[in-house]
């Protein structure tokens, strides 16, 4: 491993630490909004970040953490760049991200029609609303043990 | 989505492309203003959130084109300028979005309209040769996507409904319909950037639109309005009386205490 990735490597493992504002089970690079990492020829770092929804109120917040994890880290030259083509999906969250999701209690976003209950298992649920407590949650209840549960939103 | 965006022609102007970001991005501004409203009133919580959340994603894109308008500008004005110190003849949004928000029926026919509007304008706008807008556009299609299946869903419960509820969502499609006829009334800026390529021709999105809304409305067991002449240009800077006490809400923050931050 050369000076260059092993620099990436550990930019990736801090941004492993830099929770998500309104899920923080999830780190950034679970969110899957992490596009790119480039180590700068002055020794700082390029970072393409994607914003999940255009208006959340959280993408500020995610840039300054990731700002400063970095910079508490020992790189005090970090510019982060807003991408936002082609635009962020919620497929790009990760595998490690959808069992953190479902411990936590959120059904992750998947295809299926109706959302597992992330309580006990059962696809017997229902829509109460589309929009939940945060842009990227929508509200569902459950059947079989009649929790109501969110789920991450399919985007 | 059918329209193409011409291939050649003559380039926009800077103040013509700016003109142009800041018509889409004060029709969001000023809905996410009037949904804004509903917050803490609405029937229920989750329809409180709902407004909310789509007020939210109207601002965030509406954010995303008032920074690019801005630069385009070159006159080192921002995104807060630009949404909170023009004067009303300043600001471009359709008329439709700065009527009140009425009823809950009201406000979801307004929606429903814009909605379906919004979905064919950025399935027109993704394909831009402004790479920039092209790019916001895909974003907001995203989220409009979601915005129309919501306001699918209520209009089809209320006017699939009760007497009562089907008799106010279809007095409120009478009311709101001839103010659609802004939206694909192509004028002399529509042409200039439909002919650089910037954006679709607006009288050709009108056939997509009825696409998207016509099935709706079948459901809902409502009569599309006859097409009327209509005589609003809130495209053109020529308002309604509403849109001066909205502004008056939306700037008060901004005008008495200039540069204020959280
Ligand atoms: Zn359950």
């Amino acid at each position: 491993m050369n000076a260059a990735t092993a620099g990436i490597a550990r930019t990736r493992q801090i941004l492993s630490t830099v929770p998500d504002p309104e899920i923080p089970v999830l780190s950034v690079l679970d969110l899957g909004i992490i596009r790119s990492i480039e180590e700068t020829p002055d020794g700082g770092l390029r970072i393409e970040v994607s914003p999940t929804y255009s208006g959340c109120p959280a993408t500020a917040m995610i840039e300054a953490d990731i700002r400063t994890a970095l910079q508490n880290a020992g790189f005090p030259s970090v510019q982060i760049v807003e991408v936002l083509s082609p635009p962020w999906t919620s497929e790009w969250i990760s595998a490690e991200g959808h069992r953190k999701l479902r411990d936590y209690g959120i059904s992750p976003p998947t295809a299926a029609a109706t959302p597992v209950c992330p309580r006990c298992g059962s696809a017997d649920t229902e829509l109460i609303s589309e929009f939940g407590s945060t842009p990227c949650k929508a509200l569902h209840r459950c059947h079989a043990c009649l929790e109501p549960f969110d789920r991450f939103k399919c985007i | 989505m059918s329209e193409a965006v011409a291939a050649g022609g003559a380039p926009a102007r800077p103040a013509q492309l700016f003109d142009y970001l800041l018509r889409i991005a004060d029709t969001s501004l000023v809905l996410a203003q009037r949904l804004g409203e509903w917050i803490g009133h609405a029937p229920a919580i989750e329809e409180d959130l709902g407004f909310a959340n789509t007020a939210l994603d109207l601002l965030g894109q509406a954010r995303l084109l008032f920074a690019y308008a801005a630069e385009v500008e070159g006159r080192g004005r921002s995104e807060d300028d630009l949404a909170f110190l023009r004067e009303e003849a300043d600001y471009r949004n359709a008329t439709l979005a700065e009527l009140p928000n009425g009823d809950f029926g009201d406000t979801i026919v307004r929606q429903f309209l814009i909605d379906a509007y919004q979905i064919v304008l950025y399935g027109g706008l993704r394909k831009s040769r402004d790479a920039r807008l092209a790019e916001i556009a895909a974003k907001a299609l995203k989220e409009t996507r979601y915005h129309l299946r919501y306001s699918s869903n209520w209009l089809v419960r209320l006017g699939d409904g009760t007497e009562e509820s089907h008799a106010r969502v279809q007095a409120s499609l009478d009311r709101f319909w001839p103010h659609t006829a802004e939206f694909f009334d192509a004028d002399d800026l529509d042409r200039a950037v439909t002919g650089a390529g910037i954006a679709p021709p607006v009288q050709d999105l009108r056939a997509d639109w009825l696409r998207q809304i016509e099935p709706v409305l079948a459901e809902a067991t409502l009569q599309r309005p006859p097409d009327a002449a209509h005589r609003w240009y809130g495209k053109q800077g020529r308002h309604s009386e509403h849109l001066g006490h909205l502004l008056a809400d939306l700037q008060y923050l901004q005008r008495a205490h200039p540069g204020a931050r959280w």
